[in-house]
């Protein structure tokens, strides 16, 4: 597995944007299979934070059912959060993140692969886990539909938003607490319009007009975000 | 290189420099007091003795006075804060960076004054504290916004990139303030729509708004004034080393 970035690769002529994104694609996907305990934790918590609900509030099915959207979105907000932490932090301490800033190559593709990688370890099993807990919490099955397609427009969202965050603290030692103290407030309107597609869902309502906004801000994240989490990486690291 | 600079004004260069930023904003300070007590004074008598009862909710309305300056100047402080810090990123101007910190914690007390005269004015007219409304929702990320921006500015030892890592974070942050301001005209909400309006009169009788505007102005000259100090403060300690500010301290 020799894919890793250099300057010389940089030079031959095979080397592209589009080669540059798969190869930091694939490095990350590998690193997090040989790591699987990052891969299973949030995923882990995913499920424990839904099964509080019925526990601490009530395990009412009708109170269940009509509080679903709300909490899958939540605990998949929260497990988003938890793994954002680890997305620069272990390049940051071995050196690479230094090498990355420091290549020739574009910034903005490499963070952009990271950040792709990171949700099709975090956001993608969390959205294939979700009708499982729709059907833990009596979620009404016209909805299931709904909560997979918000939460598979949703969560790259909440990737690209919690790696601004992530590359703001890479370089302060604590920064776990801090990231979520960052991140919440910009992710609520993610939550809002992600929580209101699953409910027009239940109640049979036009259902275009969320996924709509969901894919108006996916697109802003994805051309914005990746330029505010490379100035935030160039910040992080020379400071 | 001369040529270049041209297309900005002098004073702007100027700003870049603390010793005279401290020294100008110490010459300007004396009249942003004196305007914003005037102001203040003016518009407080005017509001509560003199401006008529609202046809709907009697007196309990006159709390506008206090509520639509500060949620205006809330938003208005986290403007600045983004557009000195950006100003900070781009052109390195030190004095930027101490005035988008300096905004930060008048930012979170403005959006605190904003909530609190909301929630005493909407007991008495929604008949709840708080309501989970448009408008009162994304003020409270505002104020989550501010207090990120503290918390991640007093986490970095180094000021530099201190002020750098929270330019870009209340830059991101931004997006917030088109939410802010146009919740009210996107969502049906309790919330009434805005009360002033760049392009239109005031929906109020004029004996009404007018001391608002009153109000409203001497907000932003005592934001102003809170502003300068913070800025000065903060120019002292940053340059507590340099010579100018031994030799000022000395006179005293």
């Amino acid at each position: 597995m020799d894919q890793t970035v250099t300057n010389e690769q940089s030079n031959q002529p095979e080397s592209s944007a589009q080669g540059l994104f798969w190869a930091v694609l694939k490095r990350d996907l590998m690193l997090a299979y040989r790591k699987k305990s990052d891969l299973f934790n949030p995923l882990i918590f995913f499920l424990m934070v839904a099964t509080l609900f019925p526990l601490g509030v009530s395990p009412e099915p009708d109170f269940l059912a009509e509080v679903a959207p709300g909490v899958v979105w939540v605990a998949a907000l929260l497990a988003t959060l938890l793994s954002m932490d680890s997305l620069f932090r272990s390049d940051f301490e071995d050196g690479t993140l230094e090498q990355t800033l420091l290549s020739p190559q574009p910034l903005f593709v490499i963070v952009l692969a990271k950040v792709v990688a990171h949700w099709m370890m975090s956001g993608l099993p969390l959205t294939l886990l979700a009708p499982l807990l729709g059907v833990m919490l009596f979620l009404p099955s016209e909805g299931m539909g709904g909560l997979m397609l918000s939460l598979l427009l949703g969560t790259p969202t909440l990737s690209l938003i919690g790696a601004i965050g992530a590359a703001l603290t890479v370089g302060l030692r604590k920064g776990g607490v801090l990231i979520s103290l960052l991140v919440l407030p910009l992710y609520i309107p993610v939550l809002i319009f992600g929580t209101a597609a699953v409910q027009a869902a239940v109640t049979g309502l036009p259902l275009a007009g969320f996924f709509a906004l969901l894919g108006a801000m996916l697109a802003l994240g994805m051309v914005m975000a990746p330029l505010a989490i490379g100035a935030a990486l160039r910040i992080s690291v020379s400071g | 290189m001369s040529d270049k600079k041209k297309w900005m004004p002098r004073w702007f260069y100027q700003l870049a420099s603390p010793r005279w930023s401290y020294e100008i904003m110490g010459k300007l300070l004396p009249g942003f007091v004196v305007a914003a007590l005037l102001f203040l004074v003016a518009g407080t008598v005017w509001a509560l003795a003199f401006a008529p009862a609202d046809y709907q909710q009697g007196n309990s309305f006159r709390i506008i006075y206090i509520h639509v300056p500060s949620a205006i100047l809330a938003q208005s402080c986290y403007m600045l804060m983004a557009i000195a810090g950006a100003i900070g990123l781009i052109w390195k101007m030190k004095v930027a960076d101490m005035v988008a910190k300096a905004c930060a914690p008048i930012g979170v007390s403005v959006a605190i004054l904003a909530l609190a005269t909301g929630a005493i004015w909407g007991k008495p007219t929604w008949g709840s504290w708080w309501v989970w409304d448009a408008r009162l929702t994304s003020m409270l990320i505002l104020l989550f916004l501010y207090l990120g921006v503290i918390a991640l500015n007093s986490a970095i030892e180094s000021e530099t990139t201190a002020a750098r890592a929270s330019a870009v974070l209340a830059l991101v942050g931004l997006v917030n303030i088109p939410i802010i301001k146009y919740s009210v005209d996107w969502w049906n909400t309790l919330h009434q729509p805005a009360t002033f309006k760049l392009t239109e009169r005031p929906a109020m009788p004029a004996e009404m708004w007018v001391p608002l505007l009153v109000m409203v102005i001497g907000f932003y000259c005592l934001f102003s004034v809170s502003l300068m100090m913070r800025t000065r403060n903060e120019i002292l300690y940053r340059e507590r080393r340099a010579s100018w500010v031994r030799e000022l301290l000395e006179k005293r």
